[in-house]
C-alpha cells in the first residue's frame, strides 16, 4: 500500500468536494472492497475520505410509499429490515446470498454498488488488464473466464459486475441519488453501471467526486412477489456464476407485469427486457418461461471457459419464473 | 502518514499512533499484543481475524485502524469472564470444535456475533420464510458460519458446539 491521508467527512457536500478536489482521492465506505484492492496494489488512493460517519444510515418510508435506503446502511441491516423482507424479498435474498455475515455487517449500500470486478487479472497487477490499466490489453480473452460475461461485453473487457444486491435492485426499479460537488441528481439504478465498450476503466456513469447518498425503491405490488436465485460453485460464501432476480404480477394464470434482472453475465446487472417483453400479458406456463429465457440468451457470446453459463442462465431464469408463478400461500417455500 | 487513535480492546482502553495503512488486525496484534485474532488470508476470505466491533462481528483484516478509531473491540480472549469460559468456548472444548486451533478465535467471535443476530430475528440465506423468526437448526448454523473456514475440517464439532451453546447465550427459546 502506498501512504495516504485519511479524513472523516462532515457533510455529503463536503465529502464530494474533498474527493473532487484531489485526483487520487477515494471515498471510504466499509472498506471491504477498497482496502482489499489497496492491499493488492490495484487501488492506490493518496487520500481516503471516510463517509461512514455521515448521517446516511437510515431506512425510511416516504409518504408516497417509496423506501429510501441511506448509502451507509450496512448490508446486514438492510437484509434484516422488516420493510425489505416483506415488500422486497428478492433484495433481502440477494443481500443474504452475498459474502459472509461478518462482511455484510461492514459493507455499505453505496460500497456494494461500486465494488469492482473480481476478474482475477484485474486483481493481479502483474498481468495486462484494460480496466486497471487502459490500453494494456485483456488477459481474460485467452485466460480464465468462468466468472466472465456472456452478454454485452467488448473486445476490450469481458468482466462481470460481482454485486448480488445490485441485480435485485435493478429488477426492483431502484433509483440512486447522487451528491456531486455541483449539486444533486438521480440516476435509475439500471443506468448506473455501464457496458465496457471502449472504456472498461469506467464501471459506472458517475464522475470522480460523485457520492451516492441513497437508493430509493419505488412502491410496487409486484415486488412482494419477487425472488433472487443465485447459482454458484459452493453452497455459500461464493460469488455468482449466474443469478436471477424476478418480480411477478399475476392475473389468474396470466402475467400482467414482471421484472427480470440477471447477474454474473455482464458488466452490469442485466435487465432482461427481451424476456420481459415476451412474457408480459402472456400465459404463465413453463413453455413460455423457457422460450423467454431462450430469447434473452440468444445474444450470448460465450468465451472458452464460460459456455456452460448460457444453459445455466436459461434454466435458472426459467425455474425462478416457474417457482414464483407456482400457486401457494408462501412463495418462499421452494427457494 | 500517521494518526492518533484510541481502541478499547477487551475492556481496556489504549491510545496509539498508527500509520494510516495499518489494519485493525495489525493494530491489535502488532501494536497491542492482542494475538487472539489470527491472520489467515488478510483478504476477507477466511474469517480467522473475526472480532466483535462495537458488538457486531467483523473482519479486522479489511478495516483500517484509523477508521476504527474510538471503537470497542472484543476478541476471543475477551469473551471469557475471568477464569470462567464463555459457554461457546466450553462447548468448543466439549464437542471437539477444533484441531490445530488456528481458526478457533475467529470461529468463537463469529459464533458469538451470529447468535446475537439470530436472537434479533435476522434471517439468513438458509431461512425459508423471510417473514417469520428464523429457527436456528444445523443448516442455519452452517450458512451463518460460512464466512469462517477451518483447514482442519472441524466443522461437525463446530456446528455441534454452537448448537449446544446457543441456549446459554441469550437466543430466545422460540428461535431454536
Ligand atoms: C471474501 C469476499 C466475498 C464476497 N462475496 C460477495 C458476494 O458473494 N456477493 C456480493 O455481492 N459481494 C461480495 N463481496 C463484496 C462485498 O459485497 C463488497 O466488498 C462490499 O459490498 C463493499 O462495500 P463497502 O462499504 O465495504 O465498500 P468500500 O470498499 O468502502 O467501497 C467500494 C468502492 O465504492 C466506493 N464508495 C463507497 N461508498 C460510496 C458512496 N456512498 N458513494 C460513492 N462511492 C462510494 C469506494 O470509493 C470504493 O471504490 C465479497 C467480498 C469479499 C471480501
Ligand atoms: S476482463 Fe476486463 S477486468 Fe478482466 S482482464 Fe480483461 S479488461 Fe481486465
Ligand atoms: S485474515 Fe481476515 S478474513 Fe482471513
Ligand atoms: S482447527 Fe485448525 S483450522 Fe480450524
Amino acid at each position: 500500500m502506498i501512504p495516504f491521508d485519511y479524513q472523516r467527512a462532515q457533510t455529503p457536500a463536503a465529502a464530494a468536494a474533498a474527493v473532487a478536489a484531489h485526483p487520487r482521492a477515494a471515498f471510504l465506505g466499509g472498506g471491504t472492497n477498497l482496502v482489499d484492492r489497496m492491499k493488492l496494489g490495484v487501488a492506490t488512493p493518496e487520500l481516503l475520505v471516510d463517509i461512514t460517519h455521515l448521517d446516511l444510515d437510515r431506512i425510511e418510508e416516504l409518504p408516497d410509499g417509496t423506501v429510501r435506503i441511506g448509502a451507509n446502511v450496512r448490508n446486514s441491516d438492510l437484509a434484516a429490515h422488516p420493510l425489505i423482507r416483506h415488500r422486497y424479498p428478492a433484495l433481502s435474498q440477494a443481500l443474504l446470498s452475498g459474502a459472509s455475515g461478518q462482511l455484510r455487517n461492514t459493507a455499505t449500500t453505496g460500497g456494494n454498488l461500486l465494488q469492482r470486478t473480481r476478474c482475477v487479472y484485474f486483481q493481479d497487477t502483474t498481468t495486462p488488464c484494460n480496466k486497471r490499466e487502459p490500453g494494456s490489453g485483456c488477459s481474460a480473452l485467452e485466460g480464465y473466464t468462468r466468472y466472465h460475461a456472456l452478454l454485452g461485453a467488448s473486445e476490450h473487457c469481458v468482466a462481470t459486475h460481482p454485486s448480488d444486491m445490485a441485480v435485485a435492485m435493478s429488477a426492483l426499479d431502484a433509483v440512486v441519488t447522487v451528491q456531486s460537488p455541483h449539486g444533486r441528481r438521480r440516476i435509475p439504478l439500471a443506468e448506473l453501471h455501464r457496458l465496457p465498450g471502449d472504456h472498461p476503466e469506467h464501471d459506472t456513469v458517475l464522475d470522480h467526486g460523485d457520492l451516492i447518498t441513497a437508493v430509493e425503491l419505488p412502491p410496487s405490488a409486484m415486488a412482494a412477489r419477487s425472488r433472487y436465485r443465485k447459482v454458484r460453485d459452493r453452497a455459500s460464501y461464493a460469488f455468482a456464476l449466474v443469478s436471477a432476480a424476478v418480480a411477478l404480477d399475476l392475473d389468474g394464470d396470466h402475467i400482467s407485469d414482471l421484472r427480470i434482472a440477471l447477474g454474473g453475465l455482464a458488466h452490469k446487472p442485466w435487465r432482461a427486457l427481451r424476456a420481459e417483453e415476451e412474457l408480459r400479458g402472456g400465459p404463465a406456463t413453463q413453455e413460455h418461461f423457457r422460450a423467454a429465457a431462450q430469447a434473452e440468451l440468444a445474444a450470448a457470446r460465450p468465451l472458452k471457459g464460460n459456455a456452460f453459463k448460457t444453459d445455466l442462465a436459461r434454466t435458472t431464469l426459467a425455474s425462478t419464473l416457474s417457482d414464483l408463478a407456482a400457486p401457494g400461500p408462501r412463495h418462499e417455500e421452494q427457494r | 502518514m500517521h494518526a492518533d487513535i484510541t481502541l478499547a480492546v477487551d475492556g481496556e482502553e489504549h491510545a496509539l499512533r498508527v500509520d494510516t495503512r495499518t489494519t485493525l488486525l495489525d493494530a491489535l496484534r502488532e501494536h497491542l499484543g492482542a494475538t487472539a485474532p489470527k491472520k489467515g488470508c488478510d483478504h476477507g476470505q477466511c474469517g480467522a481475524c473475526t472480532v466483535l466491533l462495537d458488538g457486531r462481528r467483523a473482519l479486522a483484516c479489511l478495516i483500517l485502524a484509523v477508521a476504527g478509531d474510538s471503537c470497542q473491540v472484543t476478541t476471543a480472549a475477551g469473551l471469557a469472564d475471568g477464569d470462567t469460559l464463555h459457554p461457546l468456548q466450553q462447548a468448543f472444548i466439549d464437542h471437539d470444535g477444533f484441531q490445530c486451533g488456528y481458526c478457533t478465535p475467529g470461529q468463537l467471535c463469529s459464533a458469538a456475533g451470529m447468535l446475537q443476530e439470530a436472537a434479533q430475528g435476522w434471517p439468513s440465506a438458509a431461512t425459508t420464510d423471510l417473514t417469520a423468526p428464523p429457527v436456528l437448526d444445523d443448516t442455519e448454523i452452517r450458512e451463518r458460519m460460512s464466512g469462517n473456514l477451518c483447514r482442519c475440517g472441524a466443522y461437525p464439532g463446530i456446528v455441534a458446539a454452537i448448537s449446544t451453546a446457543a441456549p446459554h447465550t441469550g437466543v430466545p427459546e422460540g428461535s431454536r
